[in-house]
């Protein structure tokens, strides 16, 4: 029997896009407010779980064709990589420098090494909860 | 002066973890660099040690933020002699799994796993925060939850849920510890607890939270709180065993040591007694368990916890000489353990079977592996030109002079103990009719007795030349002794 769920369908097509919305604000709010990578990334992730429910599992990795284990991966890598960097200037391991740029559109702008290492931790999150969700999902 | 160079020895097997993740079906690759950066940890360690006998104990403060603000690496000659241990002995085990593991396990990530590993552990060494060594404890536990469950055999399953659930509670107990300690004394880093507890005084209550402390760190090393030990030890397979059997419980015995020498050393009537009451039953118990069974995984297993007991008895001990040799005994320890965990896994896989009285003979088929398991088992028991020996003197040198004698006589019986019970083990296993006829006979892998040959080559190298560490042990349990040189590296500029 077909469940007719094309409420659920629809409210998460527009709910997916405002929590999307909420978790890339959080995300870079988290420099000077609460927020930052991890919480930017559990929202994130929830984002997932929630089309993983709509939809089924096979839809979404068709839409969203990445493995999530390589996704953590990459994500460690970059924070690591951005601990690692300040090696290179001579700096103590994870340093963080900031400075202020006058960008085209957003104007002057605080642009921080530190949002790196944070992308690299949500991504970290994104990664391992989507890949926890998903193997708990397969094995009943 | 900032020395970047401390962090490298966590972040190098890090780095070859997540690289190793991408590359998850180049099997070869995964190997080499896991092995190769063990092997460039062991060089950076050397280099360090060498350093601190030059320039006194480094440190890194991570993000420039001056301790005890920030948190901090601190590298003097003890934590380094461990994690120079670490790394040799982990390269030696690597080899090992080359050609034991199973290209099964090999797939789900094993090699990431043991680069985790690795870095949790010398992370554990290195830190200079008491919240850090919590975070790298669990660093260090996450992936041997992993590693041994790998394989998900019905034994692995069964002994695994017993090892989580026991680190798990010790981990929210160690938790609870660290929570209590910040409540009292307000401050994180250990070498400005150990300055506050100095001005104030070692009140009853700090007391009472050095044993909270005492507790949680002896269920990591086995110390009296050892009865999760010898299943968790013996289900996954000789390699992961080895690992965990040379590292793990070294971890804990390295937090009893740097928390009871640096922070609580005050009250040592109360703590270091209950400290020298908990190795004496954990040789006797030990000792019992080790001539107690038939698996041989059982009484290698056995075997660790004996030494757990001895090398604490250094610590109850407590006189500069003990404290050497414990550290002597730590390292022997580290290298033979490993070494009789792999035997032990060999002679579980030519044989077919884990029970001593069903093999015999074995000598008569793989006689190189014979010897190497006699060469061990001398080690073990203190037998002169091998590695056992200095730290068992050096530590007997010490309850002699502080006149704990029953220490002293426990220490000696368990040694006899741990004879008698590899012994048993050579006697029945190695001697005797051969039970493998020659068509039966499974060829020796050049990869499973190489890495035994190099262990065994170091338990007899570290006997004959122990001058070549000496100057870094000394230096060690100066340390150690004198916590104001610790302090007063951490908090001047």
């Amino acid at each position: 029997m077909k469940i007719n769920d094309v409420i659920l369908h629809s409210v998460t097509k527009v709910a997916v896009f405002i929590i999307l919305t909420l978790a890339v604000y959080l995300f870079f709010s988290g420099h000077h407010n609460p927020g930052g990578g991890f919480i930017g990334g559990l929202i994130l992730s929830s984002a997932f779980v929630l089309l993983f429910l709509t939809f089924d599992v096979e839809t979404v990795k068709t839409a969203v064709p990445v493995d999530f284990k390589t996704v953590a991966a990459v994500g460690a890598f970059t924070a690591v990589a951005t601990g690692l960097g300040s090696l290179f200037f001579g700096q103590p391991f994870l340093s963080q420098a900031f400075g202020y740029f006058g960008l085209p559109i957003l104007g002057e702008t605080e642009l921080a090494t530190v949002t790196l290492f944070e992308s690299g931790i949500a991504l970290v999150v994104v990664g391992v909860v989507v890949t926890i969700i998903l193997s708990i999902g397969e094995d009943v | 002066m900032i020395y970047n160079l401390i962090v490298i020895p966590v972040i190098l097997p890090i780095i070859a973890a997540i690289i190793s993740i991408f590359l998850r079906r180049f099997i070869k690759t995964q190997r080499w660099i896991a092995f190769g950066v063990m092997i460039i940890n062991t060089g950076i360690s050397i280099y360090i040690l060498q350093l601190i006998q030059r320039e006194g104990i480094l440190r890194i403060d991570f993000g420039g933020w001056e301790p005890p603000f920030g948190i901090l690496y601190v590298a003097d000659s003890f934590s380094m002699l461990l994690v120079l241990t670490t790394s040799i002995v982990t390269a030696i085990c690597l080899l090992f799994a080359f050609s034991s593991i199973g290209e099964h396990r090999e797939k789900m990530f094993f090699y990431p796993l043991v680069s985790f590993l690795v870095a949790g552990v010398n992370a554990s060494f290195l830190t200079g925060d008491l919240f850090n060594l919590y975070v790298n404890f669990e660093i260090m536990l996450l992936a041997s939850y992993v590693l041994i469950t790998l394989g998900g055999t019905k034994v692995q399953l069964r002994e695994s849920i017993k090892y989580v659930v026991i680190n798990v509670v010790s981990s929210f107990l160690l938790l609870l510890s660290i929570a209590y300690l910040y409540g009292t004394v307000g401050t994180l880093n250990m070498a400005h607890i150990s300055e506050r507890i100095a001005e104030a005084g070692q009140t009853p209550l700090l007391t009472v939270i050095s044993i909270f402390f005492l507790f949680v760190f002896s269920l990591k090393a086995g110390l009296l709180l050892y009865f999760w030990l010898p299943g968790s030890y013996s289900a996954p397979p000789a390699a992961v065993a080895a690992l965990f059997g040379a590292l793990l419980t070294k971890v804990g015995i390295y937090a009893l040591f740097r928390v009871f020498t640096l922070i609580f050393y005050h009250d040592s009537a109360i703590t270091h007694t209950l400290i020298g009451i908990m190795a004496a039953l954990t040789l006797i118990g030990g000792s019992i368990g080790a001539v107690a069974y038939k698996d041989v995984r059982q009484i290698v297993s056995y075997n660790v916890i004996i030494a757990v007991g001895f090398i604490l008895v250094g610590l109850a001990v407590g006189t500069p000489e003990a404290i050497e040799g414990s550290i002597y005994y730590l390292i022997h320890d580290m290298i033979v353990k490993a070494l009789l965990f792999l035997i032990a896994g060999i002679m579980v896989v030519v044989s077919g079977t884990a029970r001593i009285d069903e093999m015999s003979g074995l000598i008569r088929n793989y006689p190189l592996l014979g010897w190497v398991f006699f060469i061990a088992m001398l080690s073990l028991a203190g037998i002169p030109p091998l590695s056992g020996f200095i730290g068992k003197v050096l530590v007997g040198q010490g309850a002699v002079e502080t006149g704990a004698y029953i220490l002293l006589a426990l220490a000696f019986l368990s040694s006899i103990f741990v004879l008698y019970s590899l012994l048993r083990v050579f006697l029945n296993s190695f001697w005797g009719e051969t039970i493998i006829t020659v068509e039966d006979e499974m060829p020796m892998k050049k990869g499973w007795i190489i890495p035994s040959v190099i262990l065994m080559i170091g338990t007899i190298g570290l006997g004959l030349g122990p001058e070549f560490i000496a100057v870094y042990v000394s230096d060690a349990a100066n340390t150690l002794l004198n916590p104001e040189t610790y302090i007063n590296a951490v908090m001047t500029d």
